[in-house]
């Protein structure tokens, strides 16, 4: 489904604030794969992302979707094949449009945008059926602007706008980091439950430690622009936050003495 | 008098109405503040004047300044997009480039059209033997005006004319391209990640608004019998007033509502602009400070009656406050 090869990108090479933001990152995801991905900060992990979704081109290496290398595909082209959620509730949706012109918007992400009118009655009733599973209220305020919904609610709908039309790949980077706690579980529990309803292929980016072993059946953990542990199938369900602290500790431990090593 | 000159007002305000539908597209759909306006505009009346002083048609000839303007329109979004030149920069660019074009296209500074064809006369011509000027004026004689106009032909056509584009816009909005078109002036990230291409929606919004920009100048060309490469001097301001002025007055509700909104603005503009001018120390080179004047009020107006409003509630709240915990008390 998805495959990247020996990714590579630094920003500002050769100033003093030259960042290796990814280093020879392979990462291959088979159909309905839910990765959780976890990892300090400055780690890589939007970075990832977005070599993913082409807001941001990789240096060296290449991706490809469905056997087909996108790596020079400019991100709106892409866009087809992947849902997006981001962290801030705000960048989701556009505020000064209605909910289901916002939907409207959404469903034609895989599909050419026509002269016809976007929300017709047809759809509209196919998006209070989407937005009736958010368990919200939303689908009573279809001709709301999105602007005066709270971030929960705007997250939810971020949600289900990128997930209804059933993208090749989801990407989540810590969608919920900006909710409050009850708000931030009813996020996690819908990903969940949309995640297993269309069977989508996912990434997932948290600082949840729980919700990054709760959720999915593969972990990556990130560091220094790399991935350093990976984790799937009956060993990630027996994984616990102290096992993967550990584990963290070991490598970093590892490296560590390495780098000592290295530099003598 | 007033209703003579209020009537001319409100001629000219439905055609300057196309102007201000293309500033609204431009500064409040695609959140682009273009001044490509003052150039784009002169460019429609010197396409449409010359092209008719060489015999085409004048029907043919405002197509193809709407024609000229798309262009216009769509090279200030491809020095946007593509050159990565910003916004008030790509407008500027464009519209000082369109100066030494629209006089090349023209030959010279000025094109008079007092001889030839144009929509109004061929429509007064059709019109005039309908013989409903006779009927409306005997209606407004009856009010009590006494100082007639000579037709009704261009205003009738004109509303005709204006509230189409008025609902062609509305629709186009709605669709598929045209909610696309909305995000990209709302959250260009968002609509980019819904695999919309945001430099050609940018291109091609410019592209109708300057269209109508356009439109609107080889219609006032035709109005008024003659080009001048002057005539697009502050456009731009006047598009924002009608803009703004309609918002103010009429609401934004909706897009329809918005529309709406903005023809009655450059409506009210001209209408506001024509009476100040009757007052005896203004002359009419005071118009743009009148201009400036309008739009500040339209401005501040909204403001001032919102914190009134506010003012008042909260004073009721207090009061109201007040008395109860007098009543707890006792
Ligand atoms: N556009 C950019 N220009 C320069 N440096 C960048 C850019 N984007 C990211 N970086 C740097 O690359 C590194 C990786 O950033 P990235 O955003 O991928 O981290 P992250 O793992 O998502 O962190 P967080 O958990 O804080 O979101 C950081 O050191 C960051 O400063
Ligand atoms: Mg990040």
């Amino acid at each position: 489904m998805l495959n990247m090869k020996d990714i590579s990108v630094t920003f500002n090479e050769g100033t003093l604030d030259e960042k290796k933001a990814l280093q020879n990152v392979n990462l291959h995801l088979e159909k309905g794969d839910f990765v959780t991905v976890i990892g300090s900060n400055g780690a890589g992990k939007s970075t990832l992302m977005n070599m993913i979704s082409g807001s941001l081109k990789p240096d060296i290496g290449s991706v490809s979707i469905n056997n087909k290398d996108v790596t020079i595909l400019p991100e709106y082209k892409r866009s087809r094949y992947i849902g997006r959620v981001f962290q801030d509730p705000m960048a989701g949706t556009a505020p000064t449009m209605t909910i289901e012109e916002n939907l409207a918007m959404a469903y034609a992400r895989n599909k050419k945008r026509t002269l016809k009118i976007g929300v017709s009655k047809k759809r509209k009733a196919t998006f209070k059926n989407h937005l009736e599973t958010l368990h919200l209220g939303l689908e009573n305020r279809l001709n709301a602007k999105v602007g005066l919904l709270s971030g929960g609610e705007r997250q939810a709908l971020s949600l289900l706008m990128a997930t209804f039309t059933e993208p090749n790949i989801l990407l989540l980077d810590e969608h919920t980091a900006a909710l409050d706690p009850s708000r931030a579980e009813l996020i996690t529990n819908l990903t969940g439950e949309v995640v297993n309803q269309f069977g989508l292929t996912t990434l997932m980016v948290t600082h949840n430690m729980q919700q990054a072993l709760d959720l999915g059946n593969r972990l990556i953990m990130m560091d220094k622009g790399q991935i350093i542990l990976e984790v799937s199938g009956e060993e990630k369900k027996s994984l616990t936050i102290e096992k993967l602290l550990q584990e963290f500790q070991r490598i970093r431990g590892q490296q560590m003495d390495s780098d000592r090593a290295v530099l003598g | 008098m007033w209703f003579i000159s209020v009537f001319g007002a409100f001629e000219a305000g439905i055609i300057y109405a196309l102007m201000a539908l293309g500033v609204y597209l431009s500064f409040r759909i695609l959140d682009f503040p273009d001044l490509t306006v003052d150039g784009s505009f002169v460019t429609g009346g010197a396409v449409a004047a010359i092209s008719i002083v060489n015999g085409v048609p004048p029907v043919l000839a405002t197509f193809y300044a709407f024609v000229a303007g798309f262009i216009a329109g769509s090279i200030t979004g491809i020095l946007n997009t593509k050159g990565k030149i910003n916004p008030l920069l790509s407008g500027i660019l464009m519209m000082i480039a369109l100066y030494s074009i629209n006089i090349r296209i023209m030959g010279k500074s000025n094109v008079a059209l007092l001889n030839e064809p144009t929509i109004f006369k061929q429509i007064e011509g059709f019109w005039g033997s309908l013989g409903i000027d006779t009927v409306l004026n005997n209606m407004v004689s009856a009010l009590g005006a006494d100082n007639l106009p000579g037709t009704w032909s261009v205003v009738i056509i004109m509303i005709i004319i204006t509230l189409v584009i008025k609902f062609l816009t509305d629709y186009f909005l709605k669709t598929e391209v045209g909610l696309a078109l909305r995000a990209t002036g709302d959250n260009e990230k968002m609509i980019r990640s819904f695999s919309a291409n945001t430099d050609i929606l940018t291109i091609i919004g410019l592209g109708i608004s300057n269209a109508l920009v356009a439109l609107s100048g080889a219609l006032i060309a035709q109005y008024g019998g003659f080009t001048d490469i002057g005539m697009g001097i502050g456009m731009i301001v006047i598009g924002l007033a009608s803009v703004i002025i309609g918002e103010a007055l009429f609401g934004t509700k909706t897009i329809a509502r918005t529309t709406l909104a903005v023809i009655g603005g450059a409506i009210v503009y001209r209408i506001v602009l024509v009476l100040a001018l009757k007052v005896d120390f203004l002359e009419s080179s005071d118009t743009k400070l009148i201009t400036a004047v309008i739009v500040i009020a339209a401005l501040i107006t909204p403001k001032i009656i919102t914190a009134r409003k506010e003012s008042v509630r909260k004073k009721k709240k207090r009061a109201m406050l007040a008395r109860g915990e007098g009543a707890n008390n006792a």
